[in-house]
């Protein structure tokens, strides 16, 4: 290699410093995501201080404060990380591949398509709940939980497929995308209606209530297939977080950067529609996540996948976690749906980040 | 070099590219020309296989063009787009994506030593850490090229490199480029639709008329009765202080 003057090696000596910036970032998220691990555990009717969580946490607690925490909170806590990490990750790449900064499960109508196919398995196909005593809420329970996660992810994976058509057959532009995404929602709100029209009042209260989501749902078993799915999404993610850099100049430029964009853009959205599809099936639609946490992280990271996709899956773990805080803590002893808060709590928040873009645009 | 032999093209029924064939040499800038529409743009994503062409055969450096991987090709040609989406990412992050074909998981000293050194050569080494999206057409388009020539490529495509640029930034992005394609030996294939711009900077000429290459050679093909027949507009070609100028109308 020839020698290179010294000034190219200050410029590289400069870049290093950024990325130790950006790495920086990084880690101050993922103690956001500690700090709020740990606000979620100690929220609760049981007053636990920090002492006995973190004695409870290392197997030394009273049994009284293992069992909180360990079937209790623990639960809610691993979902909220597993389902939030998940339906970041799968906004930050939706709107990279499709070139569109609305894409996420929820405005392309993956996660109205998966409703669909959980409501369907319900009501049609026997995946149901049985009531029993006790008020609807504590009485839910999918009987077959694999019937209704498979028709969750047929929906989401057909609500995508579709999009994917429509912008390679068609090429539609990503505002058609979006209005396209539009479109799948409101036909699958109006599916999931007309299934309930010709449910009983039992299944209408189960769909209804299965569509609200709830953190609290999902068992062991639940949260570990999601977090596992989510880890190998993340896996493939950043193993291409290069070829995500590339196609943000536009898929003409990526393939003359030798990303083989006809296999990524595909793969990348049916690993998306998995992970959303797989988190609504076992714990409802939760809505914007997905959207806000890569937007308030390109506020500090910017568009270089190599940090953004880490720090949008801290985020939207840190979000979900805040959420189900404020759900349990708000009214007590109720414990608000988790999707109608982030709903109400998420759009605010992504009209407070669009206005505070540059340009507007 | 490059040679192109017979290159043909279609959107579906509709042929755009019939039967193109030329060459070029180490160290020759080609000023491809012609109306719009006439496919131009899709002539240099052919080169690099961005649009699979119908028929016809590309060989870089007696290699077939088709016969390589799409990150083998990346190695040998770089390509810079008509229109430049701007990310929220640095010029250096931009530049360091033409070392992408190079490198697995990440970038090693000497590729940011190699986009540092490009960086400077281009002039951006005051904006390396600026963002794409605040630099003006004039800075992206420098950015872009820094990215293309960092994948050392032998065949470097530029669509329109001058289309956003004022009269000064054009001749600097022009020269820029003459330069390191003199300079690396490369082959550089530039769409443009200044005549003046190509007969200042470029060593060939290829004229495209309704998708088939109307001539191509040296400066000695660009005369008034060419750019009459490509562009249907009265022109002539008159030397001014020693060089070849184009007079329109």
């Amino acid at each position: 290699m020839e020698s290179l003057p010294s000034a190219d090696k200050a410029g590289a000596a400069l870049y290093r410093h950024y990325l130790r910036r950006k790495r920086l970032a990084v880690a101050v998220t993922a103690a956001v995501v500690v700090a709020a691990c740990l606000l979620s555990l100690m929220a609760g009717s049981s007053d636990l201080s920090l002492g006995d969580l973190l004695l409870a946490l290392v197997g030394r607690g009273t049994r009284q404060t293992s069992a909180v925490v360990w079937n209790v909170r623990a639960p809610r806590l691993f979902a909220a990380v597993a389902v939030g990490a998940s339906l970041a990750l799968s906004g930050c790449v939706m709107q990279n591949v499709l070139r569109n900064p609305l894409a996420s499960a929820s405005t392309l109508g993956v996660s109205q398509g998966a409703s669909f196919g959980a409501a369907v398995a319900i009501v049609c196909f026997g995946g149901g709940t049985q009531i029993n005593a006790g008020g609807a809420s504590a009485a839910l329970s999918i009987t077959n939980p694999a019937l209704v996660t498979t028709c969750a992810f047929l929906g989401g994976i057909a609500t995508t497929a579709v999009i994917l058509l429509l912008s390679r057959l068609r090429g539609a532009s990503p505002s058609a995308m979006v209005l396209a995404g539009v479109a799948l929602s409101s036909m699958f709100t109006g599916g999931v209606t007309l299934v309930q029209y010709f449910a009983d009042d039992v299944m209408v209260a189960t769909v209804v209530y299965w569509t609200f989501g709830s953190l609290g749902r999902a068992g062991w078993g639940e949260i570990g297939l999601i977090a596992a799915l989510c880890f190998l999404a993340f896996l493939f993610f950043l193993r291409r977080c290069w070829d995500y850099n590339a196609l943000e100049g536009g898929s003409h430029t990526a393939k003359s950067l030798g990303v083989p964009v006809n296999f990524l853009i595909p793969a990348s959205m049916a690993i998306c529609a998995l992970l959303a599809s797989v988190s609504v099936a076992f714990v409802g639609c939760i809505s914007f996540i997905g959207l806000i946490a890569p937007h308030i992280m390109r506020r500090f990271v910017g568009n270089d996948y190599r940090f953004l996709l880490p720090c949008s899956a801290l985020c939207g773990a840190a979000l979900l976690l805040l959420s189900d805080v404020v759900c349990r803590v708000l009214v007590p002893p109720v414990v608000l749906p988790i999707g109608a808060l982030t709903s109400f709590l998420g759009a605010p928040l992504f009209l407070y980040l669009l206005m505070k873009r540059r340009g507007f645009s | 070099m490059i040679e192109v032999e017979n290159l043909s093209y279609a959107y579906g029924k509709t042929a755009v590219l019939s039967d193109v064939s030329f060459s070029a040499g180490d160290g020759e800038c080609v000023a491809i020309l012609g109306n719009n529409g006439v496919g131009k743009s899709t002539l240099v994503t052919c080169v690099n296989r961005i649009r699979t062409p119908s028929s016809g055969t590309i060989c870089i450096d007696g290699e077939d063009a088709f016969a390589l991987s799409r990150l083998e090709l990346a190695k040998r040609v770089a390509y810079v787009a008509q229109k430049n989406e701007m990310s929220r990412v640095t010029v250096f992050d931009c530049v360091l994506l033409g070392r992408k074909p190079y490198f697995g998981w990440t970038a090693g000293d000497e590729d940011l030593e190699r986009c540092a050194d490009m960086i400077r050569r281009t002039g951006l080494s005051h904006l390396q850490l600026r963002s794409l999206d605040t630099l003006s057409g004039g800075e992206l388009q420098k950015a872009m090229l820094a990215r293309a020539l960092v994948q050392e490529p032998r065949v470097l495509l530029l669509d329109e490199p001058t289309s956003s640029l004022d009269p000064s930034s054009q001749y600097g992005m022009m020269e820029l480029v003459r330069q390191i394609t003199k300079e690396r030996g490369l082959t550089s294939l530039i769409v443009l639709h200044d005549l003046n711009l190509a007969l200042r900077f470029c060593d060939r000429f290829l004229f495209l008329r309704e998708g088939r290459a109307f001539c191509c050679g040296g400066p000695e093909v660009v005369t008034g009765e060419t750019i009459e027949s490509v562009y249907g507009i009265p022109a002539r070609v008159a030397e001014l202080d020693g060089r070849r100028v184009a007079v329109i109308g």
